[in-house]
């Protein structure tokens, strides 16, 4: 077991307490709205935990936690006109895109007014009038497809850039290779985020490569790389921003690790006991919303917010999701003939 | 004006990208070369860079990017150098593009198009037929023109079809047919079939090279005084089963002869359809003449073991006349 974390440190280096956040020019009140949406993020999961355990979700349930500055930090740095590709654990950046909670919520209980009608589950969905492509199970097939956005908008003249995840198991895949190389050549404006939360299931990101750092592998593709700590939402929306206008700038793609940590199972039903403990530990310390309370509670950063205001906020997330979970168990199940419905156009 | 096979694809290409600013063409050698077997050549200089794009050896990078731009509205058109590399694409066709439209609505106007078939001493990896992994993924139309006319006209259809299609032609073809092309926009519809021979004793269902095949033993049987019905499938899928069915209830026998191995193959689902619902009208077994279940053999005389041909159809046809 030793042998296999060998790389553990340099990857994950212990982090102080007290560290402080990124820069950032992004108001006070913009600050806020990032807070909304990653404490949203982990409200709208932990709503969704209870309704697995009530038996209400028909399938697996994927959850985030310890992850949302990475989802809702690089979403946050996108326009309107901009196209994104989420994954599984990327339900902060569809919150942000604009995705109701009622929307995820019916999804995973398959039910009739869910945005597939039932037809598909989690966060598998996708809607392009809010610039959201609908992933599929098999990791990084959605780089290239998100490749192919960026060249059509370019080819149509509009002013977009593509945006994906992928994780450090995810790097491992063909299609990672054959998306960023392709991407890098048309020179579309593409970012990748690679969320290095330290798991592909129970393999650790040591069992997926020898490099140290994703971010290396920008080389290969004769683009930027940069790694960001994963678990400060203004780090992360920084440096999407930046790697953003360059690409809308006809700067082409960039890639970005966002190193953060994977703070359950793989689903709901994996208790991640492979995992070692202390690493929770270490990781718990640095839970991205706890750490963005401090910063905007912070006297050095002139005191962005108060205990009140964040209360507030949570207290106004908590009634809204009252109101969502109560319209989603009321949807019901899609009628069986649509299972036939739709497959062609 | 008379063209080869090849040349009608080059002129279907040609016609939708001077149509439409939406068509666009993602390939490999596609550009400077033309084209492994020179359908793009001349693409190049009439459209440009922007719209003739050579690729990275990246099949399945070359197919998803070209999905993603069918969700934006434009209207790619894929080229595989050689249809057997269209494996390297496999999930993106079946997992990414196939069930788009039913797991969330959203459409995939995609051509993926290539060289298939043998005949050419192309071996196992120059020579394959793959429409029967992709006969079995809902959300696919796959298509196989066996004639210059559906060679322009499935293809002009393939490009205006919402879905994504599989366009599969035969390189024995390419330069061996030659043909009318027809006028005006020529569209063949999708999924509809074709008597290419009217006769009274047999039905042969087939499609491709293998179309011709059947028309040359119907040409031989004649002497014989056995009138042999031939159905070019032209759409794979879905399958026109009425065209089929209609067939084999004038004429009661029938042999589905195609150039795949004949486990798993298109020519098992036509069977399977005709026993069903055909049943009664049978007059003896249907009859399936494919490959052999081996890889494709490179030696000539190994290949033309291999393939069915107009011998092995006659032999075949005289077997069950006899029945």
């Amino acid at each position: 077991m030793a042998n296999l974390f060998k790389n553990w440190g340099p990857l994950h280096p212990r982090v102080e307490k007290t560290e402080r956040l990124a820069k950032t020019e992004l108001p006070r009140e913009r600050q806020l709205e990032l807070y909304h949406f990653m404490k949203l993020n982990r409200m709208v999961e932990d709503r969704l935990g209870n309704l697995y355990r009530q038996g209400k979700v028909v399938g697996g349930l994927y959850s985030s936690r310890g992850q949302e500055a990475t989802s809702v930090g690089s979403a946050y740095a996108l326009e309107p006109q901009d196209v994104m590709g989420p994954l599984i654990r990327n339900l902060g950046s569809m919150l942000v895109r604009g995705v109701k909670p009622r929307e995820v919520m019916m999804q995973y209980m398959a039910k009739s007014d869910s945005p597939t009608g039932g037809k598909d589950g989690n966060t598998h969905f996708g809607d392009l009038k809010r610039g959201l492509v609908a992933p599929i199970s098999m990791l990084g097939a959605v780089i290239p497809v998100m490749t192919g956005i960026a060249l059509a908008g370019k080819m149509q003249g509009k002013d977009l850039v593509a945006l994906t995840y992928i994780g450090d198991g995810g790097t491992s895949t063909g299609d990672f290779h054959e998306g960023l190389n392709l991407a890098s050549v048309l020179n579309v404006p593409f970012v990748l985020i690679a969320e290095n939360n330290g798991w592909a299931y129970s393999t650790p990101t040591s069992r997926q490569m020898r490099v140290k750092s994703i971010a290396t592998r920008a080389a290969a593709y004769g683009i930027p790389g940069e790694t960001v700590d994963g678990n400060d939402v203004l780090a992360v929306y920084e440096a999407t921003k930046r790697a953003v206008e360059r690409a809308r700038a006809g700067g082409g793609p960039s890639l970005i690790e966002s190193k953060t940590f994977r703070m359950k199972g793989h689903a709901e039903h994996d208790d991640a006991g492979y995992v070692p403990k202390h690493l929770f530990e270490e990781w718990k310390l640095k839970d991205p919303i706890e750490r963005f309370e401090r910063h905007l509670l912070s006297d050095r950063e002139g005191g962005l917010a108060t205990e009140d205001d964040l209360k507030a906020i949570t207290a106004k997330i908590d009634a809204q999701l009252n109101e969502e979970v109560d319209f989603a168990l009321a949807s019901p199940m899609p009628p069986p003939e649509r299972a036939f419905e739709g497959v062609y156009e | 004006m008379t063209v080869t096979y090849l040349e009608a694809i080059r002129q279907a290409l040609w016609d939708e990208m001077e149509k439409d600013e939406r068509v666009f063409m993602l390939g490999q050698d596609i550009g400077t070369y033309g084209g492994a077997f020179r359908v793009t050549a001349g693409f190049l200089d009439r459209f440009g860079p922007g719209r003739i794009i050579d690729t990275p050896i990246s099949e399945s990078a070359m197919v998803g990017c070209a999905i993603g731009a069918a969700m934006m509205g434009m209207l790619p058109v894929v080229e595989m150098q050689f249809i057997d590399f269209i494996s390297c694409a496999f999930n993106q066709i079946i997992n990414f593009a196939a069930p788009n439209r039913y797991r969330w609505g959203q459409k995939v106007p995609l051509v993926i198009r290539g060289p298939a078939g043998g005949n050419v001493h192309g071996s196992a990896y120059h020579s394959q037929n793959p429409e029967s992994y992709f006969q079995h993924t809902p959300g696919l139309k796959i298509l196989a023109p066996g004639t210059v006319a559906d060679a322009y006209g499935l293809l002009r259809a393939a490009i205006r079809d919402p879905n994504p299609v599989l366009y599969f032609e035969h390189k024995y073809l390419y330069r061996r047919l030659k043909d009318e092309l027809p006028q005006g926009n020529g569209w063949v519809e999708i999924g509809k079939a074709r008597v290419a021979r009217e006769g009274r004793d047999l039905s042969i269902i087939t499609y491709g090279a293998m179309l011709h095949v059947a028309l040359e033993a119907a040409g031989r049987l004649e002497a014989d005084g056995i009138d042999l019905e031939v159905v070019d499938l032209r759409t794979i899928k879905p399958l026109d089963q009425e065209t089929i069915l209609a067939s084999v209830r004038k004429t009661s026998r029938v042999i589905v002869l195609t150039e795949e191995q004949i486990t798993g193959s298109v020519a098992g689902e036509v069977a399977a359809r005709i026993s069903q619902h055909a049943f009664e009208w049978l007059d003896g077994p249907v009859h399936r003449l494919c490959c052999p279940d081996t890889p494709v053999p490179y030696s000539p005389t190994l290949e033309e073991a291999y393939l069915p041909n107009v011998d092995k159809l006659v032999a075949k046809v005289r077997e069950l006349a006899a029945y």
